[in-house]
């Protein structure tokens, strides 16, 4: 039996399209080769919803019978590929129906494929990577992450290169050549040679049962129809009391399963030293997830952020709160703590996180989205593709 | 950048059940579509709009506010003689109950695309049947398709038997939410001039409400009228069969399609000793259990109902009667209903009735919300069954299958 099923792990709404083009050139690619298949979208996503992760599959066959056997019609219990068109979800999958964090490499099967668009080099995204206890190979795209709109996605040929990669990695789904006749005909010959290009530059690195990030990803059982709440009615979680548990300040009591990882893009890194207690991001966090020190300070609580970037946006101290990007992070843990423990350390590693933000606040207002404004430029630059022929 | 555009003359489709849907549209030349969105049902949305964008497909395409005012729209519009196509999924269909409800009565076919939803709250999008089969008693006449090229052939198939002048009656096909909408198969393409010759154009006759025709339609009616209209329209909804069998040989010869049941497919029956018996994409897994339940040395088929109204009851009573025992899958619910059964169920133990032998029969709730009717919860169901075939007799005549206790 050769069945082979890819998935495309991407942030919705603005990488949909680019994720539908890359399963259904699969599927049509793998035709030439007198295969069938399909391609279709994990359904309980919610990809409408800016920077959700989702999925799209396909899975190609070598006759509609043996498509039939895959029962291609839910998520894949395992696949091949693993395509993954935003590096910051190497951290793992949320859906948007909260069933906690499935790790970036569940599906991939043993000997299978994690195949990333990324700028940074395989060992920064292993940091990411939850271990697996099967071996598997780590391929990289070089490039930065592809962003378009709700119709059109931007014609970076990130679609291609991805597609000349996977025939390097995987040539039992669909060889080069079938890629390359249906690229010609949905697109045209500079993208055949953008697919070419990557099938002989993509990189693969094997990863060793327990390389990787060591952390348990977050997960929970649901409860059965005899015991949940009738109605799934939800109950109020109790207002809170003091700073972790203490004398003085405040925290919020939060809901226990319901909690925030890979959806976020970007996080607020706060100053604590020039912070004026103003109230402002504990007020208008969409999220409710600033706690309140002792001392009145404010310390955003990493299970709860969205990323939304509104705390920076209102808040009246010039670099006081700032959005950085999601890579540059490997843990939820506290920055208050942080800065308690270690103050010197702490302003420096502040110093290196807001080296590491492209933002700039004075100019733009707030950022917003997946990128801070300029990262796609400067992640470009950074690939060396620029002026490349 | 563009996205490609879909050439509509190719031969072969890599195409969702809703693109298949839209396609027909642009086929049958329709001349009106009025759309609400509501997931899944609006996928046909977009592949319309873009089949419109292309230059494919001409015609009025009306976004109403509301679905209320979607099925009044083409429902006014099929009473001037347009062809026309609509749909909705879930509580969407739900809020123009009242226009789904009259367009029987006053005779105007209608086709409309149900993709399958569970009626929220609580919040859910996953494919349920109780939606569409809320009209099952009005005069709608409605499909269930599994596949994105049945879906197709459906839609022609709906055209031909609703604008029948012996008919006259609106056809919803349901596609499972997920499966079907969302899911893009390979799809071997008709013809246009196969599509023309199997389905022509629609005419009203003097039944056209038009100014050349001057006609009233929907005079107010009460004790003196209503239940004459309501046997004409059961007259009407007994017609349907005949017409939709004459339609299905005609499809077969000129889409050179496999000669098959107009209403029901049976797969691998022949000599069964138990049967599964269920509608829509909830084949797919049911067909691969088969398969694997043979390779271990047992007899088992499946049934799948095709067109729920006019309800199949005569080939069902032929096709089950031979059965040492049968097991009904409803993806839907009816609460409160005789042994809690589902909808096909309760159909299908009434339709068997005056059968001898008459099979016993289990019924299975599962699949609800679009969770997923996996081979080991087919196989449970196979299982549970062969235990009634054994004593002839369902110790609990329904059972809900794959739910977290």
């Amino acid at each position: 039996m050769a069945v082979t099923a890819v998935e495309v792990v991407y942030r919705g709404i603005f990488q949909r399209l680019l994720s539908r083009a890359i399963c259904r050139t699969i599927v049509l690619a793998a035709r030439k080769e007198g295969k069938i298949g399909t391609a279709f979208g994990r359904y309980s996503d919610s990809p409408e919803r800016n920077g959700i992760p989702a999925k799209y599959f396909a899975v190609v066959a070598d006759d509609p019978l043996e498509l039939q056997e895959t029962l291609a019609q839910y998520e894949p219990k395992a696949v091949d590929v693993s395509i993954v068109v935003d590096d910051s979800l190497c951290k793992g999958v949320e859906s948007w129906a909260w069933y906690g964090l499935q790790p970036i490499n569940e599906l991939t099967k043993e000997g299978g494929t994690v195949l990333v668009t990324s700028i940074q080099e395989s060992a920064d995204l292993l940091e990411d990577m939850h271990v697996k206890d099967t071996p598997y190979n780590l391929a990289i795209v070089k490039g930065p992450k592809s962003f378009s709109g709700l119709w059109v996605y931007k014609d970076d040929h990130t679609d291609v290169r991805i597609l000349g990669a996977l025939a390097k990695v995987c040539p039992q789904l669909v060889g080069i050549d079938a890629y390359k006749e249906t690229i010609r005909e949905q697109w045209d010959e500079l993208k055949e040679t953008s697919a070419n290009r990557a099938y002989d530059r993509v990189q693969s690195t094997p990863v060793e049962p327990g390389q990787g990030n060591p952390e348990e990803p977050f997960s929970f059982d649901m409860p059965g129809w005899e015991t949940m709440e009738e109605a799934l009615v939800v109950r109020p979680v109790s207002v809170g009391g003091g700073f972790r548990g203490g004398e003085g300040g405040f925290q919020p009591e939060r809901n226990e399963v319901f909690k925030k990882w890979s959806t976020r893009t970007m996080r607020p890194v706060i100053n604590f030293e020039t912070c004026t207690k103003c109230t402002l991001c504990w007020l208008q966090c969409p999220d409710t997830c600033f706690d309140v020190t002792p001392e009145g300070l404010y310390d955003s609580d990493m299970e709860s952020c969205c990323g939304c970037g509104v705390c920076e946006d209102v808040c009246p101290v010039p670099e006081c709160i700032t959005m950085v990007h999601e890579s540059n992070f490997n843990d939820n843990s506290s920055q208050h703590d942080h800065w308690k423990r270690d103050r010197d350390g702490y302003m420096a590693w502040l110093e290196e996180m807001r080296a590491a933000s492209t933002t700039e606040k004075a100019d733009v207002g707030r950022t917003h989205g997946f990128y801070e404004v300029g990262q796609y430029e400067k992640e470009f630059e950074q690939t060396g593709v620029a002026g490349d022929d | 950048m563009t996205i490609s555009t879909t050439d509509i003359r190719e031969k072969e489709q890599l195409i969702s059940g809703s693109e298949a849907i839209a396609i027909a549209c642009a086929m049958a030349d329709v001349d009106v579509i009025t759309a609400y969105p509501i997931r899944p049902y609006d996928t046909v949305m977009q592949f319309v709009s873009k089949l419109i964008a292309d230059g494919t497909l001409s015609c009025e395409y009306i976004i109403a506010e509301s679905e209320h005012s979607q099925f009044e729209i083409v429902k006014h519009a099929s009473a001037v003689g347009a062809r026309v196509f609509t749909g909705s999924s879930g509580v969407g269909w739900f809020y123009a109950f009242e226009a789904l409800a009259v367009t029987c009565g006053l005779r105007l076919p209608m086709v409309a695309m149900v993709g399958n939803r569970a009626l929220d709250d609580p919040g859910a999008f996953g494919t349920e049947h109780n939606d569409a089969l809320a009209v099952r008693d009005l005069g709608w006449m409605l499909r269930w398709v599994d596949t994105a090229e049945e879906a197709m052939d459906a839609a022609f198939m709906a055209w031909r038997v609703a604008e029948d002048p012996r008919i006259y009656l609106p056809c919803a096909i349901s596609t499972d939410g997920a499966f079907l909408t969302h899911s893009q198969q390979i799809v071997q393409m008709p013809s246009q001039e196969q599509v023309d010759e199997f389905l022509p154009p629609y005419d009203r006759g003097d039944f056209v409400l038009h100014p050349d025709n001057p006609i009233t339609i929907a005079p107010q009616v009460n004790e003196d009228w209503l239940i004459e209209i309501r046997r004409q329209t059961d007259a009407a909804m007994r017609r349907a069969r005949d017409v939709i069998i004459e339609a299905q040989d005609d499809m077969n010869r000129i889409f050179n399609r496999e000669e098959e049941d107009p209403f029901i497919e049976e797969y691998m029956t022949e000599d069964a000793d138990v049967v599964l018996v269920g509608m829509g994409t909830l084949s797919l897994p049911l067909k691969v259990t088969v398969r694997r339940l043979r390779e271990q040395g047992k007899k088992v088929g499946f049934v799948r109902v095709k067109w729920f109204r006019p309800f199949p009851a005569p080939e069902l009573q032929v096709a089950l009667s031979k059965f040492k025992a049968i097991g009904i899958i409803d993806r839907d619910y009816s609460l409160g209903a005789p042994q809690n059964g589902g909808v096909l169920y309760t159909e299908i133990r009434s339709a068997l009735y005056d059968v001898t032998p008459r099979p016993p029969m289990i019924g299975f709730i599962c699949g609800l919300g679009g969770r997923e009717v996996t081979v080991d919860s087919s196989t449970e169901m196979f299982d549970k069954t062969f235990e009634v075939a054994e004593t002839g007799h369902a110790e609990e005549p329904l059972l809900w299958i794959g739910v977290r206790s």
